[in-house]
């Protein structure tokens, strides 16, 4: 199957996890991304158990914040 | 070294005057040449859901929006910028521990003295910060 990542097409097979493709795509500092699935947040506790499909766009959204 | 044109840095410094005594923060998106140096071409003004004068975090609705507006003119994520507005423009302890990319410009506008605003841009890795030279393009 087409998944889009980060505007970028690739090939994955079928049953891809969020949490699968998280590593796949060498994420650094994973517990500080954000993931969008067609521009819908995916909760950081559901990486495991949602399953991508054909035709997905894919966002990885790195937390921004600090202080003074 | 990362440019700047003179239209930006405005929109940054009226944004983060409006939103005082909040810190104001977004990100800035361009090109980046060969030899490494940066260049700003757009300047994204975005909410500080933290609604601190201490703290800020980007809203990430509309930093996704952001990452595809530069995808859609053909610009890369150069780094974040925000406003400090009763403390220097230095990287904070929690500003270096909240900076994940070490290749990222982290852009800190000081409205200590609100005559004389100061923009700096840093480097960030791990605890270190280095600053990176900024030119104001008019």
């Amino acid at each position: 199957m087409k998944i889009t990542v980060a505007g970028v097409k690739k090939e994955f097979d079928d049953g891809l996890t969020v949490a699968k493709l998280v590593n796949l795509e060498k994420v650094e500092t994973p517990q500080y991304v954000t993931v969008t699935i067609n521009d819908e947040f995916v909760e950081s506790g559901a990486f495991e158990n949602t399953i991508l499909k054909d035709g997905d766009e894919v966002e990885f959204l790195y937390f921004m914040g600090g202080g003074r | 070294m990362i440019k700047m044109n003179r239209g930006d840095y405005e929109r940054i410094l009226s944004d983060s005057k409006k939103r005082l005594p909040n810190e104001a923060c977004g990100l800035i998106g361009g090109i980046i040449s060969e030899n490494g140096d940066k260049s700003v071409k757009k300047v994204y003004l975005l909410t500080n859901t933290d609604n601190s004068n201490e703290h800020f975090s980007l809203d990430p609705k509309e930093q996704l929006a952001a990452v595809k507006d530069m995808r859609a003119e053909g610009l890369v994520p150069l780094g974040n910028w925000h406003s400090h507005p009763e403390s220097p423009s230095r990287p904070s302890e929690e500003d270096k521990r909240l900076a994940y990319d070490k290749n990222a410009s982290y852009m800190i506008l000081s409205l200590m003295n609100i005559d004389e605003p100061v923009l700096n841009s840093f480097k960030i890795s791990g605890n270190t910060a280095e600053k990176e030279d900024l030119i104001i393009e008019n």
